[in-house]
């Protein structure tokens, strides 16, 4: 059985349609990336597995479990986590008691939220930063801590929004690594990415979107070569 | 170091009323005491979960009339009373909680503020509660604790105000340390990224709200039982609401001592200003407070406690 099963998702704010009829599916520690043109609607799919958004139709099942209609909150005990496109650190908060947070998901205990917290930042390789006020931290460090908090609430899914978005080119590799090792490890991700170079290495399924419908899901080698998704997406550059 | 200082200065609060055995001087540290009280119960809600309440006079004026109307129409102890406003200022702030907390930001300081005008105006029209006369306390001789009234010497009103405060400060500080004030801080930073990681928001932001009406409703009883005559001018106004919250403000929201500090220097001014001007510079205090507020959010939005910490770092250690 799938570990997130979406069917049939539909999504309208107002006129427009941010997701229509979307259905793929992804099993236990499997990678799957999310592409698409700005205003596909990859966030609100997003927003709508992590309950952010409630579906006007459509079903998110997780486990078999339907969750459509839960909470964030209660979607992230289920062991769902996400990143956000624009980053949102708890500014005036350190980068330990950030991850913290995410950490006391699974514990009340202080002692053990921190220690959790610490092992997730060294994880990420943030472990230097601990005492830092999170405002004080560049781009990909800010980047790293969205990632450790959310790793801090121990996740079966991870949903990554954007992992290279606004770093600057010599931080991407190091960012792309840590996904790797994250999956490596049997974390299942989905994982929107505009860098194709990137999504090509990482996933082993891309899901494509145009106009909120899913306009191809198949393994990289056949994206690619997808006439629908070189128009939609890609260019004619890509075209072999 | 800091621990010393902090011994030291709890020495000096517990001999003060041994030195200055006048009235107005301990009138003055009590009225400290209470509003820096009121100022810490506010923080919790507002300084760390980020809640901006601008109709805390609820809570204490719920404070005020359940101890005052059990003790006057049915005889029962204040400190029960007590027990019982902070009982019923909780249930309210759970009732007024659940809708506006739907609210965010500027919309629900304003609707907090409407609340409290409402709360008022129904207690001018209540008149079993004395409506707009108010209520008196029935004076009892001699003093006794379980009366809590104490007409011989401010004394054991001093050092029930002190454990007022004193009980905010522990509450808070226990709240830093466990995980419902890391849940309170992450609500106050970013409400989506709180719930992303698996934060009940509301649950959270009514758990702030209660123990905050809580020890605000105490304040109410204190100073019900302090001045023996309570009207909803007096425990219900906006006024107090906006006090208690710039009291917080010039000190520093979000930090442990910074609603105490805002109190030691607000209080002294309103009440030696009252003394020395009288009648004719009836509002001056008010003045001086605007003038402070506006310093404060123009130079310091951290208020005197971030002042002080800058200051600090600038000085080379050691020093």
């Amino acid at each position: 059985m799938s570990l997130l099963t979406v069917s049939g998702l539909t999504k309208r704010f107002g006129g427009v349609i941010a997701n229509r009829d979307v259905s793929f599916a992804v099993a236990s520690g499997e990678l799957v990336g999310v592409i698409g043109p700005n205003g596909a609607g990859k966030s609100t799919l997003f927003d709508l597995v992590t309950g952010f958004q409630r579906a006007d139709a459509g079903r998110v099942t997780l486990d078999g479990a339907d969750v459509t209609r839960l909470r964030p909150d209660e979607i992230a005990r289920r062991g769902v986590a996400r990143t956000f496109q624009k980053l949102r650190p708890f500014s005036d908060m350190t980068v330990l008691e950030n991850v913290m947070v995410g950490a006391f998901l699974r514990t009340a205990d202080v002692a053990a939220a921190r220690e959790a917290a610490h092992h997730a930042l060294t994880s990420v390789g943030l472990a230097d930063r601990v005492d830092a006020h999170a405002r004080g931290l560049s781009t990909g460090q800010r980047k790293r801590l969205e990632l450790a908090r959310a790793l801090a609430t121990r996740p079966r899914l991870l949903l990554l929004d954007e992992v290279t978005g606004g770093v600057d080119q010599a931080t991407i590799p190091g960012l792309v690594r840590l996904v790797r090792e994250l999956h490596a490890g049997g974390l299942a991700l989905v994982v929107i990415e505009h860098n194709m170079r990137v999504i090509m290495e990482l996933a082993q399924r891309i899901v494509a979107l145009q106009l909120g419908e899913v306009i191809a899901d198949a393994p990289p080698s056949e994206i690619v070569r997808n006439p629908r998704v070189i128009d939609a997406y890609l260019g004619q550059a890509w075209r072999p | 170091m800091k621990r010393a200082a902090l011994v030291v200065l709890l020495l000096a609060a517990l001999a003060f009323p041994a030195v200055f055995t006048l009235p107005f001087p301990r009138h003055v540290m009590i009225m400290i005491f209470l509003y820096g009280s009121l100022a810490v119960a506010w923080n919790i809600l507002a300084g760390y979960c980020g809640q901006i309440s601008l109709g805390h006079a609820v809570f204490f004026g719920i404070g005020a009339y359940t101890s005052t109307l059990l003790v006057a129409r049915a005889g029962v102890s204040p400190w029960l009373g007590m027990l019982a406003g902070a009982v019923l200022a909780v249930i309210v702030s759970q009732a007024v909680g659940f809708p506006v907390f739907r609210l965010r930001g500027h919309y629900f300081a304003i609707a907090t503020i409407a609340v409290g005008e409402i709360v008022q105006t129904l207690f001018i029209n209540w008149d079993w509660a004395g409506g707009a006369r108010g209520v008196f306390v029935p004076i009892r001789r001699p003093d006794s604790f379980v009366n809590f009234q104490f007409n011989e010497s401010k004394a054991v009103y001093y050092y029930i105000a002190l454990g007022l405060l004193l009980l905010g400060l522990a509450v808070t500080r226990r709240l830093e340390g466990s995980r419902p004030g890391y849940y309170f801080r992450a609500i106050r930073e970013d409400q989506e990224a709180a719930a992303s990681l698996g934060v009940h928001v509301a649950r959270e932001k009514l758990r702030a709200m209660a123990l905050s009406a809580a020890l605000t409703a105490l304040g109410g009883t204190f100073y019900a039982q302090y001045l023996l005559f309570i009207d909803p001018e007096a425990v219900f106004p906006l006024s107090l609401s906006i006090l208690i919250c710039l009291v917080s403000v010039l000190g520093g929201v979000g930090t442990l001592w910074g609603p105490v500090v805002g109190a030691a220097v607000l209080v002294p001014l309103s009440e030696y200003t009252r003394v020395w001007l009288g009648g004719t510079g009836k509002a001056l205090d008010l003045v001086i407070y605007g003038a402070l507020i506006v310093l404060v959010a123009v130079a310091q939005p951290s208020g005197l406690v971030g002042l002080a910490r800058r200051l600090g770092r600038r000085s080379p250690p050691g020093q």
